[in-house]
């Protein structure tokens, strides 16, 4: 991109509440050890009662404007990225925009593409400000994710989003390229109206997460001549703590490149909050120049990649003024699975 | 068929101050209030007019608590919650739930910051009110 | 303004009262009281009548006509007065006032509520809406949460003891105990008490007031013709009223009512007397924490040592000064808008030298003091037997 067009500002929220997957086992009359070890997770998060998708959307938008001295009259466009927006019908964007002061000269849009919204945003923000439609833009991912009872997903679903603030001005990092890759690969799903989602087993694997996250991020490097040891960091999707690993060797990123941003094994899939929380945790501690690439996985199916460098304005950078991902990681209280069925609404009758 | 039967009206009205702490102040004595007053209660009818809106920066102290373990329906999940005035640093009280804080753990003279939570829901099918919750300052 | 007496007094127990409608209730109380007073009833040329919520306990309004009709008054200019858990103190003073003035020579002043025909919750709910419904129950304060958050202050600011209050409850009930209308007639200790189920911290449920159904009603007519049915003459020489915020949250000092402080001095000026010269007096004590800032903001203690009072024994029959003889709302039970009109039943039945076991010894003046919500208004009546 000629223009330098990239990240003002960010900011992250995690529920408070966490569960031990050890507490999810125990229910089902399973063996932690394999669970954990399986897939890589030792607890996820859970959204209180009164949290859902626009609060830790609110939450998150608001920890990125506390990190910098943007008027949120000059946001021109609020984008939410999520597949459990609290409404099937009536946007989480527009509760977010009263929240942060942003209405009502602005463009706003739910979006939705299983886990990959977050970055749909990013990129739609982008082009918005390229084309000097709008001078700010805020992407947001976040999710409360369901899963039924007993699933496999049960043990990774959890809850979490991020805001990323975007414009021309004084960014802390340039988004230097971006590309897409995306097919109709039924792997996962929620179908309208059903609480639940319901999925390939499998099938998720290999034509799904892994096809699509390695075209789009080799599509990308060659596209832009770079290779995986150009990047100091790497940030892939998180459906669970083993794949990202995975998918990082087959690519020839090293451990040390995805470790920063790995937050999974802890936090659980934030769905539309993953990579975008990973990404955080690797702004959290970066300094000038370092080299960071995304890459998104949203199911049905598609990839969102990112070349993104660290600029010398995140020496500035107000990160204290907002919690950081290892600080919200570590505000947690552990509630048993009852607590959990009951804040996640598993227990209902007629 | 509806299980909710409040139009939403009631709860849109509201939706600034409920968001984002919007009061009034006085333009006579410079008083801030919330919730927002259409009458300055010192300066009544010299205040007529003039009651602009005033954004409350959202901290401020625990000024008395209690700990809810029966709650109306709408709230039954969150049992034991915390119900607390808050003394706001610009001088108003305000009624508030506490999250992000163990019931063991609150105390008066707590400092505390504004939080955005869901507030109740009208029934199965009515809309989300979403308002100010208020959480322990952590640094 | 014309000296005013009470000269008949009825009230129907208080409970759950299942067989009983609101109709049957009002009537049954307001048959009492004109029986009590010895009129035949076609004197009434007025009707009061307190009653917080008929609408949604029982899904009626339109109570003032439907109580004249009841009553078989129909004619009558009949007028419901509403201010939530105060509303029979307010009709009481209504009445007052109309027969002082002139307009009226002989009124009924009734307070109801069935409370009863409603699932717990709705109940609940219906209370709460004494709180401020936008600012303070939308939040999810309870009605008892707005005590609660009293009685913590309270105990941080005057070190009141979660035993003190506890004492409150145990006097009442002991009290209770001997009055035959009483919704709850058992004795309770500290340990009772304590070991209740906890609703609101500070407050477990044996601190709070129970939901009752139950009717009071009381005659009222100038003094000058009140010898004429009675020789135990109860004259009104004190009535106050005021306001105060809606919301807790809007005030500069939660653990002082100013509505009781205001209405109360308002009648005590009207009365020429002060705090030391009532015997005997029936108090809002919705919770245990609001008897404690009721003795405190009456004048009977000091702020911060109400709580102390009770410990003392000062406020039990035979102690300095009797507070809720009747059992108050905690054990008497409190039926809303019942409340206030039976205050001032068990007022006139211990000036009367007629409330039995729990006859405090030469009482001559008493006082009521009635509130409505967390204090946002207040009653205050002072009775003088002639």
């Amino acid at each position: 991109m000629e223009d330098n067009i990239g990240i003002v500002s960010y900011g992250v929220y995690i529920p408070r509440y966490r569960i031990k997957a050890s507490s999810i086992a125990k229910v089902w009359g399973k063996d932690s050890k394999y669970i954990e070890k399986g897939l890589n997770i030792t607890e996820k998060s859970v959204p209180g009662p009164d949290e859902d998708v626009a609060t830790i959307s609110v939450e998150a938008a608001r920890y990125a404007l506390k990190r910098c001295k943007v008027d949120p009259q000059e946001i021109g466009a609020i984008y939410v990225g999520s597949e459990s927006h609290p409404y099937a019908v009536k946007p989480t964007g527009t509760i977010v925009g009263e929240a942060i002061g942003a209405t009502p000269d602005l463009m706003i849009a739910d979006y939705e593409f299983a886990c990959k919204a977050g970055t749909a945003a990013i990129q739609n923000c982008i082009a918005l400000i390229k084309s000097n439609m709008i001078k700010y833009g805020l992407a947001i991912g976040a999710d409360t994710s369901q899963a039924a009872p007993g699933d496999a997903l049960e043990y990774t679903a959890s809850a979490g989003g991020a805001a990323f603030l975007l414009g021309k001005e004084k960014i802390i990092a340039n988004i230097n390229a971006t590309y897409s890759f995306a097919t109709d690969t039924p792997d996962f799903w929620r179908r309208e109206a059903r609480k639940y989602p319901a999925h390939g087993g499998r099938f998720t694997g290999e034509p799904a997460y892994f096809k699509h996250i390695i075209n789009a991020s080799k599509n990308l490097m060659e596209r832009i001549k770079t290779k995986p040891e150009d990047y100091d960091y790497a940030v892939f999707h998180q459906p669970n703590g083993k794949f990202p690993i995975s998918v990082a060797k087959k690519l020839g990123f090293t451990y040390e490149q995805i470790e920063p941003g790995l937050i999974c094994p802890l936090l659980g899939n934030t769905y539309s909050g993953s990579y975008l929380i990973g990404l955080s945790a690797v702004l959290d501690i970066a300094k000038p120049g370092d080299r960071i690439f995304v890459t998104s996985y949203g199911s049905g199916a598609g990839s969102d990649s990112f070349d993104i460098t660290i600029t010398e304005n995140i020496k500035k950078f107000r990160r204290k003024n907002a919690p950081t991902v290892r600080e919200l990681l570590e505000n947690k209280e552990y509630i048993d699975y009852g607590t959990y069925a009951k804040f996640r609404d598993l227990l209902y009758w007629e | 068929m509806t299980t909710h039967y409040h139009l939403v009206s009631k709860f849109w009205r509201e939706i600034p101050h409920r968001y984002n702490l919007i009061g009034t102040r006085c333009g006579e004595c410079k008083t801030v209030y919330f919730p927002p007053r259409n009458v300055c209660p010192r300066c009544r009818r010299s205040s007529i007019g003039k009651m602009e809106k005033y954004k409350l920066k959202g901290k401020g102290k625990i000024y008395t608590y209690t700990i809810i373990h029966v709650a109306p329906e709408t709230f039954e999940d969150e049992i034991p919650y915390i119900i607390a005035i808050v003394k706001l640093d610009e001088g108003p009280m305000v009624t508030s739930q506490i999250v992000d804080c163990n019931p063991d753990k609150i105390k008066i003279g707590m400092p505390v910051e504004i939080a955005f939570r869901k507030i109740q829901e009208d029934g199965d099918t009515g809309a989300i009110y979403y308002g100010y919750k208020f959480r322990p300052i952590k640094r | 303004m014309r000296d005013v007496a009470v000269i008949g007094i009825g009230l129907t127990k208080f409970g759950e009262l299942w067989e009983k409608s609101f109709r049957d209730l009002i009537t049954e109380a307001g048959i009492k009281a004109i029986e009590d007073a010895g009129i035949s009833g076609r004197e009434i040329d007025g009707i009061y009548v307190g009653s917080m919520s008929a609408g949604r306990f029982v899904g009626q309004e339109h109570v003032g006509a439907l109580v004249a009709d009841s009553a078989g008054l129909t004619g009558v200019p009949s007028t419901r007065v509403e201010s939530a858990c105060a509303s029979g103190g307010l009709a009481f003073r209504q009445a007052y006032l109309a027969v002082a003035s002139g307009i009226h020579d002989m009124v009924v002043v009734g307070g109801v509520e069935k409370m009863t025909d409603v699932v717990s919750t709705e109940a609940t709910n219906t209370l709460a809406t004494a709180a401020d419904q936008e600012w303070e129950s939308f939040f999810g304060a309870t009605f008892p949460a707005l005590y609660a958050l009293i009685a913590t202050r309270h105990m941080y600011e005057y070190g009141t003891t979660r035993e003190q209050l506890a004492q409150v409850a145990v006097k009442n009930h002991a009290n209770g105990a001997l009055n035959p209308n009483a919704h709850f007639r058992r004795k309770i200790s500290v340990d009772d008490v304590l070991n209740s189920s906890p609703v609101a911290y500070p407050l477990r449920l044996l601190d709070c007031s129970p939901v009752s159904d139950g009717a009071a009603a009381v005659i009222l007519c100038p003094l000058k013709d009140a010898k004429k049915y009675t020789d135990k003459i109860v004259k009104i020489i004190g009535s106050g009223q005021a306001s105060d915020t809606l919301a807790l949250h809007s005030r500069d000092d939660i653990c002082t009512f100013k509505s009781t402080v205001l209405a109360s001095k308002m009648a005590y000026k009207q009365a020429k007397i002060k705090p030391k010269d009532i015997d005997v007096a029936e108090v809002h004590d919705c919770f245990t924490i609001a008897e404690i800032l009721a003795t405190e903001d009456l004048g009977f203690f000091k702020k911060g040592e109400g709580s102390k009072a009770v410990e003392e024994g000062l406020t039990e029959i035979n102690g300095t000064i009797p507070i809720n003889t009747s059992g108050g709302l905690k054990a008497k039970g409190h039926p809303v808008g019942a409340t206030g009109v039976a205050q001032i039943a068990e007022i006139v039945m211990q000036l009367r030298g007629e409330a039995d076991r729990r006859q405090v010894k030469d009482a001559e003046i008493g006082l009521t003091h009635n509130i409505g919500g967390s204090g946002a208004s207040c009653a205050v009546h002072i009775l003088e037997v002639v």
